[in-house]
C-alpha cells in the first residue's frame, strides 16, 4: 500500500468533542474521499492537546499546522487549501501574536504554553545511558566551566541569568554561591536538596528520574566554581526510581571521568554522595536537612549563620533544590543572557509545576514564569472536569496560599504570588472546584503541618495545634466568631516567632482562605451551615417529594439502610442512622436527593 | 570504558548525536520509546513494555529497539510512549495499555496508519534541539 503523505489530527478531547470536532472529524473524511485525496491522507482522532480554550483543535502533520477554533465548514477549506494545493489556511493558524513572550526566544514559533528548560530531557533520553544525555549536549556546561571559565565568570553568568532558588524562598542563586565562595576554607560543600514534599507535588522526583545527569553536572559546575570537592543528594528514601537512577548515573559519570578525581584531565576532583531521608518534611528546610545529612536529628538551626558559611558540619555550603539545579548546566552552556530572555521582570526562566486537583489533564507543566494562572489551568490544564466551576488553585502546598476566580489573570512569578499572599513554593498547583470546601482544605493542610512539626520551637508546636483545634471545632459546626480573631492573632505570631519556615508559613493556608473566603468561614459558624457541602457534621442529605419514583435504588445502595419507602413510594432518609457517605446522592438518576 | 579527556569526550558526543539523531532518514531503524518514571509504571508502563517485547517477537520484528524514557509531564495519560520511525511523523500515544500497544505494533510500525483515539501532542518545543549552541 502507499504510505500516507499527511496526517489530519482532529482533537478528541471533552472540550473540543462537545464543540463538534466529531463532525469535523466526518467531514474531513468525507473531504478527503470527495477531492481525492483518502489514500494520502489519514484522518486521526487525538487525545486532548490541552489547548481546550481554543478548540476544536486540527493539526496537520507533517507540516505541524495548528489550527484553531475549526468548524466543521471548514473542513472543505483545509482539504483542498492545505492537503491538495498545499497551502496552510492562515485564516485558521493559531494567532502567533499571542505567545510573542515565548516567541522572542532565538524568535520560534510557538503554540504551545509550554517552555521546558528544566525539563528539557524528560520524556527525551533514556536516563539510565550517559550517552544519551551527551547526545543532547549533556556535559558541554562542564566542559566550558572547567576550561573555558573561571569560577567568576560562572557567578557572572548566574547573576546575569537571574536564576533564583526554586525550593520556595527565591533566594537569587549566584548570591548564595558566591557567599560560600567568598568564604576561606579548605573543606567546602555542594548539597541538592531533593526532599520534596509538599502534598500533590512530584516536579524534583520526575527531574531525577527522567535526568539525572543534570543534577550531578550541574553540582560538579557549582564545586568547581566555590571551591567545593565533594556534594551531597539528600533525598527521600521514598524515591526508590529516582534515587536507582541517580546510582545508575554517578556510576557511569565516574566510569567517563566527568565525576570523580581529575575530572576530563582538567586537575579538577569533585564527587557525590546520596543521603537518603526517611521522609520528614520538616527536613527540607536547608539547616534541618543539614542536621539530618550529619546524622543528627532533622531539626533546624537559628539563621544566621547561614549554610553558606557555615553548613554541613559546619563547612561552607551550596545548598540548591532539584530544580534550580537543573537549570544550572544549560545557563552555563548557552549563557546567562538567554535564560534571562525567558520569563519576567524579577523573575527569569521558566517554573515547573505538578498541576493536580479537579483538573482535566493533570501532570507537569513547565512555563515560563509570568504566565498567566487562567493559561495554566485552562489552555494548558484543559479546564475543570465534569463542567463544575472553577473555585480557586492552592499554590505552594502546606506553606502556600490560594488564588481565587478574580486573580485568574495574574502572571504566576514571584513577586505577583506574595502580594496575593501565597508564595511560589516548590511548584505544586492543586486546582479546587466549587465542591470543594476552604475551611476544610485549610484543616487539610494544617493538619499536615502539625503532624510534620518537629516540636522544637513553641510558635509552630503549640500554635498549629491550637489553630488545628479552632478549625476542627469550625467544621464540626461549634465554631464562634471569636475564633476568626483568635485564627488571626495566633497565626501572625506563629509567622513572626516560628524558628524555621515551617512555622513561619504554616498558617498561610489559613489566612489566605480567611481573606478570600470569609463568607464560608462566617457561614460555617453563624449558619452551621457548609455552602460546599462537604463538612458532613453540617450537611444532610434528604429526598425531594416530587422527583423520587420510588425506584428503590438509593435504598438498595445504602450501607447502613438509613433509607426506607416501598417500591414506588416516595422512599425517606433516616437521619439518625445515616452516616452521610453521600451513596445516595451519587446514584439517584432523576437528582431527587438533594444536600442541605 | 576507561576516563575521558576532554576530546575524547567531544568526540563521543558527537557519535552519539548522530546515532540519536532520530529524524535522520538514512536511520532505519524504529523506537519505541516507553515513559517508564513512577507515573507511568504506576498506570502500568511495565504491562506496556512486555506487550510491546512479547509482540514484536510474534511478529518478527528485528529493528525495533525498545528503550525507557522519564516522565514526559502528560501524567493524565500515561503510560505515554513514542514512536519514531522513517516515513512517520513521531508519535506520541497516550493511555497505552498492552492491546493498545499491540495495535501500535501492527497498525503504526507495520501499516503505517496512525492509531485513533490515542494520539497525542508533545508538550512543548525541544530547546536542545531547536536553540542549538551559542
Amino acid at each position: 500500500m502507499a504510505a500516507f503523505t499527511n496526517f489530519i489530527l482532529v482533537c478528541g478531547g471533552t472540550g473540543c468533542e462537545a464543540a463538534k470536532a466529531d463532525q469535523i472529524f466526518k467531514n474531513l473524511i468525507h473531504e478527503c474521499e470527495h477531492q481525492g485525496v483518502k489514500d494520502k491522507v489519514q484522518v486521526v482522532k487525538t487525545g486532548c492537546f490541552g489547548f481546550c480554550e481554543q478548540g476544536p483543535i486540527v493539526k496537520v502533520l507533517p507540516e505541524e499546522a495548528f489550527y484553531v477554533q475549526v468548524t466543521p465548514e471548514d473542513a472543505k477549506e483545509i482539504v483542498s487549501e492545505h492537503i491538495v494545493k498545499g497551502r496552510e489556511v492562515s485564516r485558521l493558524l493559531y494567532d502567533k501574536s499571542e505567545s510573542k513572550k515565548r516567541a522572542q526566544i532565538d524568535e520560534m514559533d510557538f503554540y504551545q504554553k509550554q517552555f521546558r528548560v528544566v525539563l528539557r530531557n524528560c520524556g527525551v533520553i533514556d536516563p539510565e545511558q550517559i550517552n544519551e544525555y551527551l547526545a543532547r549536549d549533556g556535559y558541554v556546561g562542564l566542559e566550558k566551566a572547567l576550561f573555558d571559565m573561571k569560577p567568576d565568570d560562572i557567578i557572572e553568568e548566574l547573576k546575569t541569568s537571574g536564576l533564583r532558588g526554586r525550593g520556595g524562598a527565591g533566594f537569587p542563586t549566584w548570591m548564595k554561591w558566591n557567599f560560600t565562595k567568598k568564604v576561606e576554607d579548605d573543606q567546602k560543600y555542594v548539597v541538592c536538596n531533593a526532599d520534596e514534599g509538599d502534598p500533590g507535588a512530584y516536579m524534583d522526583r520526575s527531574t531525577l528520574e527522567g535526568d539525572p545527569h543534570s543534577i550531578l553536572e550541574a553540582m560538579t559546575i557549582a564545586g568547581y566554581t566555590v571551591g567545593a570537592n565533594y556534594g551531597y543528594i539528600y533525598i527521600r528514601a521514598e524515591y526508590p526510581l529516582a534515587i536507582r537512577r541517580l546510582k545508575i548515573a554517578m556510576d557511569q559519570a565516574r566510569e567517563y571521568g566527568v565525576l570523580g578525581d581529575n575530572i576530563l584531565g582538567s586537575g579538577f576532583n569533585f564527587d557525590i554522595e546520596i543521603r537518603l531521608g526517611a521522609g520528614a518534611f520538616v527536613c527540607g528546610e536547608e539547616t534541618a536537612l543539614l542536621r539530618s545529612i550529619e546524622g543528627e536529628r532533622g531539626m533546624p538551626t537559628p539563621r544566621p549563620p547561614f549554610p553558606a558559611t557555615k553548613g554541613v558540619f559546619d563547612q561552607p555550603t551550596v545548598i540548591n533544590n532539584v530544580e534550580t539545579w537543573a537549570n544550572v548546566p544549560i545557563i552555563v552552556m548557552k549563557g546567562g543572557e538567554w535564560f534571562s530572555k525567558i520569563g519576567s521582570e524579577d523573575s527569569k526562566g521558566t517554573k515547573v509545576f505538578a498541576l493536580t486537583g479537579k483538573i482535566r489533564n493533570s501532570g507537569l507543566v513547565e512555563v515560563p514564569m509570568g504566565t498567566t494562572l487562567r493559561e495554566i489551568v485552562f489552555d494548558i490544564g484543559g479546564g475543570i472536569p465534569d463542567g463544575k466551576e472553577f473555585k480557586a488553585v492552592q499554590t505552594g502546598g502546606p506553606s502556600g496560599g490560594v488564588i481565587t476566580k478574580d486573580y485568574l489573570d495574574t502572571p504566576i512569578d514571584y513577586v505577583h504570588l506574595q502580594e496575593l499572599g501565597s508564595i511560589m513554593g516548590s511548584g505544586g498547583m492543586i486546582v479546587m472546584d466549587e465542591d470543594d470546601c476552604m475551611v476544610d482544605v485549610s484543616k487539610f493542610y494544617l493538619g499536615f503541618t502539625v503532624d510534620e512539626s518537629c516540636g522544637k520551637c513553641a510558635p509552630c508546636r503549640v500554635g498549629g495545634r491550637t489553630l488545628y483545634n479552632i478549625l476542627d471545632r469550625i467544621t464540626q459546626g461549634e465554631g464562634e466568631m471569636e475564633d476568626l480573631d483568635k485564627i488571626k492573632s495566633i497565626g501572625h505570631a506563629m509567622q513572626k516567632a516560628s524558628l524555621c519556615g515551617l512555622g513561619q508559613t504554616a498558617p498561610n493556608p489559613i489566612l489566605s482562605t480567611m481573606h478570600y473566603f470569609e463568607d464560608e468561614y462566617k457561614a460555617h459558624i453563624k449558619d452551621k451551615r457548609c455552602p460546599s457541602g462537604h463538612c458532613k457534621n453540617l450537611i444532610s442529605y434528604h429526598i425531594l417529594a416530587d422527583k423520587c419514583i420510588g425506584c428503590g435504588l438509593c435504598a438498595r445502595k445504602c450501607p447502613v439502610n438509613a433509607i426506607n419507602g416501598e417500591i414506588r413510594q416516595l422512599h425517606s432518609i433516616d437521619q439518625d442512622i445515616c452516616i452521610k457517605c453521600g451513596e445516595c446522592y451519587n446514584v439517584c438518576k432523576f437528582d431527587a436527593v438533594y444536600v442541605r | 570504558m576507561a576516563k575521558m579527556t576532554l576530546e575524547e569526550l567531544r568526540k563521543l558526543r558527537e557519535e552519539q548525536k548522530e546515532s540519536l539523531s532520530r529524524r535522520s532518514t538514512e536511520n532505519k531503524d524504529i523506537q519505541i520509546i516507553v515513559g517508564m518514571g513512577t507515573c507511568g509504571i504506576a498506570a502500568g508502563a511495565k504491562e506496556t513494555l512486555n506487550a510491546f517485547i512479547e509482540e514484536l517477537e510474534e511478529q518478527d520484528l528485528k529493528t525495533v529497539r525498545v528503550t525507557q524514557t522519564g516522565c514526559m509531564g502528560l501524567c493524565y495519560v500515561e503510560p505515554t510512549v513514542e514512536v519514531v520511525m522513517p516515513d512517520m511523523p513521531d508519535v506520541i500515544y497516550g493511555n497505552v495499555d498492552p492491546e493498545i500497544a499491540r495495535k501500535i505494533i501492527r497498525k503504526h510500525i507495520l501499516n503505517k496508519t496512525m492509531v485513533n483515539d490515542h494520539v497525542f501532542d508533545r508538550p512543548a518545543a525541544d530547546i536542545v534541539e531547536e536553540g542549538g549552541d551559542q
